[in-house]
């Protein structure tokens, strides 16, 4: 089960599983059960879009006694960040990204 | 009840063998080609271990104690900053994991026992990543080069 980029791709373009993500951003490491309760959808959509972001390797699962963990795994992302950007631009886009970040929290 | 600690999980599936995936974390040759910093220890249970940097300063980023060794299927580590080695609490623990997985090898590192917010898990956090990613572009390319850009700063005309 080799994760290749297309799925890393599929898994990305959907905004309910970045909503996942984004939860386990925020608190690693959580049970199916959390999963569904800090989001608006059926136990059965977390489910299925768990399964296609562990196929995609963005979520990696543990078992812990009886429960399953999923924590958020950025390795894939970071390999995709590495293809195209180079060393001498990080620093530029950094940079970038942080006045972005700036100038739209000055504004709300 | 004391404070939850913060723990991460990360994965990678590299085309490779157990045997090297293992030398690359435990080999300082070979780490300081895509971790940018060299592991050195014998790597026996009990034993001393420390991150040095790769830039010849001979400066250690981080150091611990060997918990557990089973070459090349599993290491457990703990881990701290060497200016707080004084204090237990600050010391993490890092597991490594590695398993055949089809005509690949999956890596597993799960870094727990960390402080919440502390330095050292936003550090880590955004360190793992780039160290898996980096070896496995090493072992899979013969390049690791990648992750030396977050030491090279570029110069400003």
């Amino acid at each position: 089960m080799v994760a290749d980029e297309d799925k890393v791709f599929k898994a990305l373009a959907d905004a309910s599983r970045r909503q996942l993500l984004d939860g386990l951003r925020r608190k690693n490491g959580q049970t199916l059960g959390e999963l569904c309760q800090g989001h608006d959808m059926s136990r059965q959509a977390v489910t299925k879009h768990l399964k296609l972001l562990e196929e995609a390797n963005l979520v990696a699962a543990t078992k812990k006694g009886r429960e399953k963990l999923h924590y958020l795994n950025p390795v894939p992302i970071n390999e995709i960040y590495t293809r195209w950007i180079g060393k001498f631009e990080q620093g530029r886009i950094q940079a970038l990204h942080n006045l972005k970040q700036a100038l739209e929290e000055k504004d709300q | 009840m004391t404070q939850p600690m913060t723990e991460f999980l990360y994965t990678t599936y590299i085309r490779s063998t157990p045997q090297k995936v293992w030398d690359a974390i435990t080999n300082p040759e070979f780490a300081r080609q895509y971790w940018g910093h060299g592991n050195v220890s014998d790597w026996k249970p009990g034993s001393k271990w420390d991150m040095v940097r790769g830039d010849g300063s001979g400066i250690i980023q981080t150091t611990g104690e060997v918990l557990e060794s089973h070459p090349p299927r599993r290491l457990v580590i703990s881990w701290v900053d060497p200016s707080k080695a004084a204090d237990r609490s600050e010391y993490s623990r890092v597991t490594f994991e590695i398993e055949v997985v089809k005509d690949a090898v999956r890596l597993d590192v799960f870094h727990n026992e960390l402080k919440p917010g502390s330095d050292m898990a936003k550090g880590i956090s955004s360190g793992w990543p780039r160290v898996l990613s980096g070896l496995k572009s090493f072992l899979e390319t013969g390049s690791g080069l990648n992750l030396l850009c977050a030491a090279v700063q570029p110069k400003v005309a």
